[in-house]
């Protein structure tokens, strides 16, 4: 669900077709027939945006057919623990939560908790990678093993999706009941202590309103089917860059420290602070040791400046105190708040949501420093961005200094990427960059160097960190050696000079230097183990030898949930890690994830924290009480549990609540992001179908990639639209003819396909129509074509700000799109019938509306 | 007649009997469209390692198919055939779409070798249409069927046991190697032409800006490197597999039995059979329907066996085409044909 | 390198295949043996490089592809899959197949392009000359733009002047290096495609 796997990750493909081969069903659940779907046993057509209510229907049909691997789910998740008398179920509050503040549009989540335990109320993206703390998660928290208390985990989940029917998945998805039925009977019936399903998801699932709550819900059920931590279960995110992953575990994103650490907040005036934040003094698991992580970067940072006296060097981090995500940055360059950008390997212009915006935004800056291998529209917007037809942008009266730094392509460079199954592979220099081309590392270390001696002889405290920065890696003509970089990565035991072993290894006293806990081993034994390339067939079914999987070359996550809870392999067919007695200790095929010589039975004692407070059936050695969460007590700042809402943009009104969209949603109201509003406050005539978008094979992202290469642009030349017969009927589109599509945003044209493998949907006695396109196309390269991402409005998940640009709505009409200062005369005439203004869509609540009494529009 | 139910003949010692001694066993393709996923891999390793420039940045509209057909340009195409569901009106206006783009199309060696849409004798365009449920073929369980399917093909040189564009032409260029392939060699090819139209499956082309003809060597430079070659090498799934011809045709006879076996009574070899009008295919395919579906001519004849026929023969299939993609096959019989 | 199976058998034949039984035959109609031109029966796969290939992962989707890089004086002239990688068993995807066009196709800028404000074409600009003034106005925005502390006195010790994009795409030490250069400068704003 949420992937088109055989077109977007066709090589990965491969194991699913084997799989196939060797007996394995294989179901596809989108809005569109791709050629996973054609690869697939059932096709299953769904509405875009509505995989919760999908999925609670999977959850609804486990628990009342008693169908969960109950021995796995009393034991291994929260379903016993009780939940706090103050929690309020969106069955009670018409789609909202207990908790709800209007006035912020968030939740105070106090009510959510474990009965007993106290957790602190998080913001978003506050607490890393542990999940959030729990303070007495070590202790133990009240719970009814038999899973019969109302206020249960277990028991609150089943009432949340009591109303989650087949009829409702066809009702809200479109989905017939009997293929949603199908799909629920293949799930179940494969999996169990013999079997295990895995479940695929990518940015289908992602970028959504309800991103995080759609990986949850599919979590849910395979923690239900007992399908975490066991071969062949899982849930697999496919990603779709070369290092996403590593780019996120050491990441170049505004709230994160390498390994999940959160960036200091304002307010926390000094590393206990921080501390204090990020894990609780007595919980559960690995996280406890977060003091540890957090020292050992700071060591690597500052070096010898880093002691126990200055706080390792907290004091010289910079502070978060809000939203400082891409978005939220691009919009304060319009706002002339940012002077300077940097854009390394990304395509803002036509890869980002709303590309006017982002337009927009480039034409506001002093400066921009583009770094890629060819030419692409983000450098040269300022001549050929589509505001320049519009005359919003004319070359002579944008004042943007631009520098286009020719980069190093991956093979004229050394170093590594950490793809999607958190294996870092190393990668050899294979040739030679020729002129300017760089690196990534050289263009760093240069301005490193060259920042360094324009503040050596500063006395502003600011200029500290830069002065007191660790730079001293190991260079190769005048840029550093990518594998010394990795070194410290890895983390070095500053006593002995030597590499450290793992992440067990650091210590918060100052003796090891890390720049990423989780890559700990990476480099162990002062060997590269990413280099490692011992061929497949001469190791075995988790090939060790091959690449490096963090944490720990571990291949799967949580595999003590493998074993049953006597440490034996729930069945001979799907062992993985065993408790072996006679050693003392776990063994088997994978690196057990759990601490060695802990036994199954194990009870620890009430005093014991972090690791050893572990019990011998807690296999989430990463989260503070040691289970899998059905119920998020926190850390999700939009509800416990995933709840069906309706996409930002929407022809349907919610059928399951009068709470429309996702309450906490995070709207951004300006006159370059306006937004269709759905029911019940506005009516959906001039948008009225569901626009969806993805990759095709034979390009990549925005077409930086590819639209340039000769040999990928010919297989797909041309942006296209594809639309069901019976729309192409309704709109009088013709195959290969022109359309254009229209948003509350901008206008697209592409040329028509169309195909059965685009359908309407039925629902309750409405059609939906819905219409997909791919989105690599803009105005440089060999192919160019209109960016699909004009059409998208900013609007994102509150937990991780990612936007919705998987569904919105739209309309579509034959024939090309106006030009130029018609363009924009069109689209408000268009804004204007459908009442559209910048506040159009941005009130969250509605869930004390009537459905059948909208409020009156504003005036066209 | 399916290629299970007989003995399977005794090998072709093809090479043997092309003056080699000793030679490595004939090696071959086999394509097994069941587990294509259509990603083109094929299409563009082929295009990198013989060097193959780009065939024209043109909208076809077949699908997800802009390659349209193999020529001097495409050594590998891959076909996608939209398989609608029973009882919906047919497409008569994609079928006119993608006719006219297809006649507008610049493919690679059309305006040399071949024209790029086939027309029947008399200059009647044949049936372009996408494959609708009265196509041919439907005899065979498709009426069973009530889903809709989407075929995907990869296609190739079939290097042919008796090959058609080996025979006419005159200067040696085309040859037989040791692996039992067919290959131009561009040092000696003078770009006459004949070889277009001795091939009954559209395969050879001339490209356009030197006219010699090109065509899949089956990585002749790798094999005797001991290199798969670069399509095979890429596919994702096993969908084209390298081997020896004897291994392939027996992998072809378990797989298909498989298939019939799990119900998909469709499925057929084609180019399985040493007793076809081209003595059988150096590169086997597992087809899910009927070749014409595909764009495959369904009874080709190498033209210098029986010349005479040919038109009359082709011409009948011509009107069952169901994919505008077989305008390539089609086009070498009809175009140019003295 | 192992190869893989049917490559290795291939050799084996290839090698029981004396040279002095390729060259002649009884090649009665001419259009096997007898027909192979001198440049035929020397062709070699362009993969006989003089050093061995640099084992690589292909940079487009995060699958991680393992990619032999064959070059020749210092360029590369093939990339193909290694059949050894546990990950892709040597497969590639069309974009995959396509990286040698992709790491040597003309698209490929090979100097700085500089465009100075409100000017309506491209100019040439020294590397070592960008580098300096990129140095100059980072230091000038992140002044512009510094916070010491917020509203109610907490400390900031930030600059909202400058913002930096990318990381998807880069290796892992080279967003280490951009985040660490990054968090030292005060800059906050660094984002990725994680998150688009």
């Amino acid at each position: 669900m949420g992937s088109n796997m055989a077109e977007a990750h066709p090589v990965g493909f491969q194991w699913v077709m084997e799989a196939k081969k060797n007996g394995a069903r294989v179901v596809h659940v989108d809005p569109r027939f791709t050629r996973t779907s054609a690869l697939a046993d059932q096709y299953v057509r769904i509405r875009a945006g509505t995989d919760i209510a999908f999925l609670g229907g999977v959850v609804h049909h486990v628990l009342s057919n008693d169908l969960d691997f109950r021995e796995y789910v009393a034991a291994y998740t929260n379903a016993a623990f009780l939940v706090n008398e103050g929690f309020a179920d969106t069955e009670d509050l018409d789609g909202l939560f207990s908790g709800y503040d209007p006035a912020t549009g968030s939740y105070d989540t106090t009510t959510w908790d474990y009965e007993g335990a106290s957790q602190r109320v998080t913001a978003p993206m506050e607490t890393g990678m542990g999940g959030p703390p729990i303070e007495g998660a070590a202790g133990g928290i009240a719970q009814d093993p038999t899973l019969q208390h109302p206020r249960c985990v277990f028991q609150v989940l089943k009432r949340h999706f009591s109303r989650y029917t087949p009829e409702m998945v066809e009702r809200v998805c479109g989905v017939p009941r009997e293929q949603f039925l199908q799909v629920c009977d293949d799930w179940t019936a494969n999996s169990g202590r013999e079997r295990t399903a895995a479940l695929i998801y990518s940015v289908g699932w992602t970028q959504h309103t309800v991103g995080a709550q759609n990986i949850r819900a599919g979590a849910i059920v395979q923690l239900l089917l007992g399908n975490i931590g066991r071969p062949g279960g899982g849930i697999y995110a496919l990603r779709g860059h070369a290092n996403i992953q590593g780019s996120t575990d050491i990441p170049t994103l505004f709230d994160l420290l390498p390994g999940y650490l959160p960036m200091p907040r304002a307010g926390q005036a000094d590393l206990t602070a921080y501390l204090d934040r990020v894990r609780a003094r007595n919980q559960k698991g690995y996280w406890e040791e977060a003091d540890a992580y957090l020292v050992s970067l700071l060591k690597e940072y500052f070096g010898d400046a880093a002691t126990a006296d200055n706080d390792f060097g907290f004091g010289w981090l910079p502070r978060i105190n809000g939203d400082h995500g891409t978005y939220r940055t691009t919009m304060d360059m319009i706002d002339g708040r940012v002077f300077g950008y940097l854009v390394m390997g990304q395509n803002p212009a036509v890869g980002s949501a709303n590309g006017r915006l982002q337009r927009l935004a480039l034409a506001n800056l002093d400066w921009l420093v583009v770094r890629d291998l060819t030419m692409i529209e983000t450098a040269s917007f300022w001549k050929d961005a589509p505001e320049v037809e519009t005359g919003e942008i004319a070359p002579e009266r944008c004042r943007t200094e631009v520098f286009f730094l020719p980069a190093a392509a991956h093979t004229e460079k050394a170093g590594s990427f950490t793809q999607t199954q958190r294996m870092v592979q190393w990668r050899e220099k294979g040739a030679e960059p020729v002129g300017d081309q760089r690196s990534d590392l050289w263009f760093f270390h240069q301005l490193w160097r060259r920042v360094r001696e324009r503040v050596a002889d500063s006395t502003d405290p600011r200029d500290e960190p830069l002065q007191r920065l660790a730079w001293d890696y190991r260079t190769e003509g005048d840029e550093p050696d990518p594998q010394d970089v990795l070194r410290r990565i890895n983390g070095i035991d500053l006593t002995t000079g030597r590499t450290v072993d793992g992440f067990t290894d650091l210590r918060s006293d100052g003796t090891t230097a890390c720049g990423c806990w989780q890559y700990s081993g990476v480099y162990k034994d002062e060997v590269n183990q990413a280099a490692r390339r011992k061929p497949h067939d001469q190791q075995g079914p988790y090939d060790p030898e091959w690449g490096w999987t963090w944490p720990a070359n571990r291949r799967l996550l949580y595999n003590r949930a493998s074993a049953d809870l006597d440490g034996r392999p729930w069945s001979e067919r799907k062992e993985l890690v065993w408790w072996d007695p006679d050693q003392g200790r776990w063994t088997g095929h994978d690196v057990p994830d759990f601490p060695l010589t802990t036994p199954p039975g194990f009870d620890p004692p009430a005093d014991a924290r972090g690791p050893a407070a572990l019990r011998g059936d807690d296999p989430f050695t990463m989260q503070a009480d040691g289970k899998g969460w059905l119920f998020a007590p926190t850390g999700v700042v939009d509800g416990p549990l995933p709840t069906h809402y309706e996409p930002h943009e929407s022809p349907v009104r919610n059928p399951l609540y009068r709470q429309q969209s996702n309450p906490t949603r995070r709207v951004y109201p300006r006159p370059e992001n306006p937004y269709d509003p759905s029911p019940p406050e506005g009516d959906p005539d001039v948008f009225p179908f569901v626009l969806t978008a993805s990759r095709l094979t034979e390009h990549h992202t925005a077409g930086g990639m590819s639209r340039q290469l000769p040999h990928l642009a010919e297989l797909q030349p041309e942006l296209t639209v594809e639309v069901s017969p019976e729309l192409a009927r309704l709109r009088g589109l013709t195959h290969l003819g022109w359309a254009h599509v229209v948003t509350a945003r901008a206008a697209v044209e592409a040329r028509v396909y169309v195909t059965d493998r685009m359908a309407p949907l039925r629902l309750d006695g409405q059609v939906v129509h819905q219409v997909w396109m791919p989105f690599h196309w803009g105005p440089t390269g060999l192919v160019t074509g209109d960016s699909f991402n004009d059409l998208l409005g900013v609007v994102a998940d509150a937990n991780v700000l990612i936007q919705e640009s998987k569904v919105a709505t739209c309309d579509v009409r034959p024939g090309r799109r106006p030009r130029g200062a018609e363009l924009t005369a069109f689209l408000e005439r268009l804004r204007s019938r459908a009442g559209i203004t910048s506040a159009t869509g941005t009130t969250l609540l509605t869930a004390g509306r009537s459905p059948t009494n909208p409020p009156p529009r504003e005036a066209p | 007649m399916t290629a299970t139910d007989r003995t399977p003949p005794p090998p072709v010692d093809l090479a043997r009997r092309n003056g080699y001694f000793d030679p490595p066993p004939r090696m071959g393709f086999f394509t097994d469209t069941s587990v294509c996923i259509g990603c083109k891999a094929c299409e563009v390793a082929c295009k990198e390692w013989n060097h193959v420039p780009e065939d024209g940045l043109d909208l076809l509209g077949m699908s997800m198919d802009n390659t349209g057909m193999l020529g001097a340009n495409s050594w590998r195409h891959v076909a996608f055939v939209e398989q609608r569901r029973p009882g919906t009106a047919g497409p008569e206006e994609q079928t006119l779409a993608v006719e006219a783009r297809l006649r507008a199309a610049p493919r690679g060696g059309s305006e040399l070798g071949t024209t790029p849409l086939p027309t029947a004798p008399g200059g009647a365009v044949a049936d372009l249409g996408m494959p609708t449920v009265g196509r041919p073929g439907d005899g065979t369980g498709a009426e069973t069927r009530t889903d809709f399917r989407w075929l995907m093909e990869s296609d190739v040189c079939k290097h042919c046991t008796e090959a058609g564009c080996l025979d006419v032409c005159p200067t040696g260029a085309l040859f037989r190697t040791e692996f039992g392939t067919v290959v131009v060699q561009q040092d000696i090819c003078n770009g006459c032409g004949y070889c277009v139209s001795g091939c009954p499956y559209g395969v050879i082309d001339r490209r356009p800006h030197d006219g010699r003809a090109q065509k899949c060597t089956l990585c002749y430079d790798r094999l005797k490197g001991g290199l798969t070659p670069a399509c095979a090498k890429a596919c994702p799934t096993e969908s084209i597999q390298f081997g020896p011809l004897d291994e392939l045709r027996e992998r072809a006879d378990r797989r298909l039995a498989e298939l019939h076996g799990q119900g998909v009574a469709e499925a057929e070899l084609y180019g399985r059979d040493p007793d076809d009008g081209v003595g059988g295919h150096g590169s086997l395919f597992l087809l899910l329907d009927v070749p014409e579906v595909y764009g495959l001519p369904p009874a080709p004849v190498v033209p210098t066996r029986s010349a005479p026929q040919i038109w009359r023969r082709v011409g009948a299939a011509a009107a069952a085409f169901a994919l505008a993609g077989i305008g390539a096959f089609a086009s070498a019989a009809f175009g140019d044909h003295p | 390198m192992s190869g893989n199976p049917i490559e290795r058998r291939l050799r084996g034949w290839l090698d029981a295949w004396p040279v002095y039984r390729q060259l002649t035959g009884p090649d009665r109609l001419g259009r096997g043996a007898a027909a192979q031109s001198p440049r035929s029966a020397a062709l070699r796969p362009h993969t006989d490089t003089p050093g061995p290939p640099a084992r690589s992962v292909c940079p487009y989707c995060a699958v991680g592809c393992a990619q032999l890089v064959y070059a020749d004086a210092g360029r590369a002239v093939q990339i193909e899959g290694d059949p050894d990688s546990p990950v892709s068993r040597g497969r590639l995807c069309p974009k995959g197949s396509a990286s040698l066009q992709l790491v040597t196709g003309p698209q490929r800028e090979q100097e700085v392009r500089y465009r100075a404000p409100y000017a309506t074409e491209w100019a040439d600009l020294p590397l070592d000359t960008a580098m300096d003034m990129i140095a100059d106005r980072v230091l000038d925005a992140r002044r512009r733009g510094w916070q010491d502390t917020d509203d109610q006195g907490n400390v900031l010790r930030r600059t909202t002047g400058l913002a930096g994009l990318g990381g998807a795409t880069t290796d892992n030490e080279e967003n280490y290096l951009f985040k660490k250069l990054w968090t030292a400068l005060g800059a906050v704003q660094i984002e990725n495609q994680a998150r688009i």
